[in-house]
């Protein structure tokens, strides 16, 4: 049918190779998660502070994150902060921008998942005597990250399938990147990417299979 | 950074790319809804079981990043000699993905009809495609509607990857003027804003129809 001999025997001595690069893309994935988690409870903050300046950045950097795609903010992330005279390495943008991309995403969720948690609670909790960060970090904080611990799995998955757009800034180190390398000495295209859409696959359900882990053996009454 | 040497003619050249990131997500758009709603559909007829396979390989499409998928498409069409322009394959590749993200919601708002009006509809005399029709579709597209549109949008910001394909669309487009100017910051916020003058105005609509549609409120 194809005039076509696919050489897998090459694309499979480069396995090893590969799964390094899967652990650099796990890497990122897991730094961009923890920094964008970070980012996003402070927008949380900001958008609940009352404040205007706070809750505009806020709801800026949300809409930003939310309405462009987040090649562009790689891209922004790698070429546009050299106007400025910021010149970030590939992997450094690379974080940069998917941590920013989380970041919006994750704050939206958070939006949601307080809505979940009645008004009652933080004021039980000041009547009680608490401070309200007090009544924020034990009371709201707690609830509002289990009700939005699946979102927060979803994006887990889609921080790693992000990481594959680093290639594009000139990223070699991760599974993407070092795919793309060996793919341009050998040109054996279809093989190599093909062994790295199976370990991404094998990835993505990893990750999953150890949230919903996590989730039964952390949110059981 | 505010005197710049763009001209008239480049901001033509940037809106044409805006033309084409328009052109592959509406086509693939078009027709991923058609093939989700008839995988949807499918899969809840047919029941969790016997739709596994069906189930298995549009999961594939959402576990995979866009960029190996479009890859992996353009080098198995120069495989198979289909001879397919960039702009086929990056329509095909974002055509299968729209339905697989499609495919979930159209079973989730089918899912959500409430079985006793369907019985009812049933035990009037209706046929199963009056049932769907004047049933279930009317129910389902509530539910699905915002969803659809976010998808919709999701689909326009990810199509900013078939610049890899070589396809001159928005964001490549900008990226040959930043090359040729050298004024990246000022050429990607505009390509910035072009994207989020597209997305916002129908992010806002989605967030809207979902609060005005959702039942119990």
């Amino acid at each position: 049918m194809f005039n076509y001999t696919f050489h897998w025997n090459q694309a499979l001595k480069a396995l090893p190779q590969m799964l390094d690069g899967a652990l650099v893309t796990l890497k990122i994935a897991l730094l961009s998660m923890a920094i964008g988690l970070a980012f996003a409870l402070l927008l949380t903050l900001f958008r609940l502070s009352g404040s205007r300046i706070l809750s505009g950045f806020a709801r800026t950097w949300i809409e930003i994150a939310r309405n462009t795609p987040a090649l562009f903010q790689i891209y922004m992330a790698h070429f546009g902060l050299g106007s400025f005279g910021i010149h970030l390495s590939p992997f450094t943008a690379l974080l940069a921008g998917i941590a920013f991309n989380n970041a919006g995403y994750l704050a939206e969720n958070f939006r949601g998942a307080l809505k979940a948690i009645p008004d009652t609670q933080t004021r039980a909790g000041r009547s009680l005597g608490m401070s309200a960060i007090q009544a924020f970090r034990l009371i709201v904080l707690p609830q509002m990250l289990r009700v939005a611990f699946l979102p927060i799995t979803n994006q887990m998955v889609w921080a790693i399938l992000m990481t594959s757009l680093g290639v594009t800034v000139g990223m070699n180190t991760d599974l993407a990147g070092v795919t793309q390398e060996l793919n341009a000495r050998s040109f054996r295209t279809f093989e190599f990417f093909a062994i790295a859409a199976v370990i991404y696959y094998a990835i993505a359900k990893v990750v999953t299979l150890a949230a919903r882990l996590i989730a039964w053996r952390m949110f059981r009454y | 950074m505010f005197d710049t040497a763009m001209t008239a003619n480049d901001l033509l050249f940037l809106l044409k790319g805006a033309g084409m990131t328009l052109a592959v997500t509406g086509v693939s758009v078009a027709a991923g809804t058609l093939m989700g709603v008839i995988f949807g559909v499918i899969r809840v007829q047919i029941g969790p079981w016997w739709a596994a396979p069906l189930t298995f390989l549009l999961d594939i499409f959402r576990s995979v990043p866009l960029l190996i998928q479009l890859v992996l498409g353009n080098a198995f069409q120069s495989i198979a000699k289909l001879g397919w322009a960039p702009f086929t394959t990056s329509c095909v590749i974002l055509s299968l993905y729209t339905a697989a993200y499609c495919t979930e919601i159209v079973r989730g708002a089918i899912d959500s009809v409430p079985p006793t009006t369907r019985r009812a509809a049933r035990s009037l005399g209706m046929t199963w495609a009056q049932d769907m029709r004047f049933i279930v579709a009317p129910l389902a597209t509530r539910i699905a509607l915002p969803s659809w549109i976010g998808l919709t949008l999701g689909v326009m910001k990810d199509s900013s990857l078939v610049l890899w394909l070589g396809l001159i669309e928005l964001l490549r487009a900008s990226q040959v003027l930043v090359t040729r100017l050298q004024e990246p910051l000022f050429i990607l916020s505009i390509c910035g804003l072009i994207y989020f003058l597209l997305s916002f105005p129908i992010a806002r609509l989605g967030g809207y129809l979902e609060k005005r549609w959702s039942p119990n409120d």
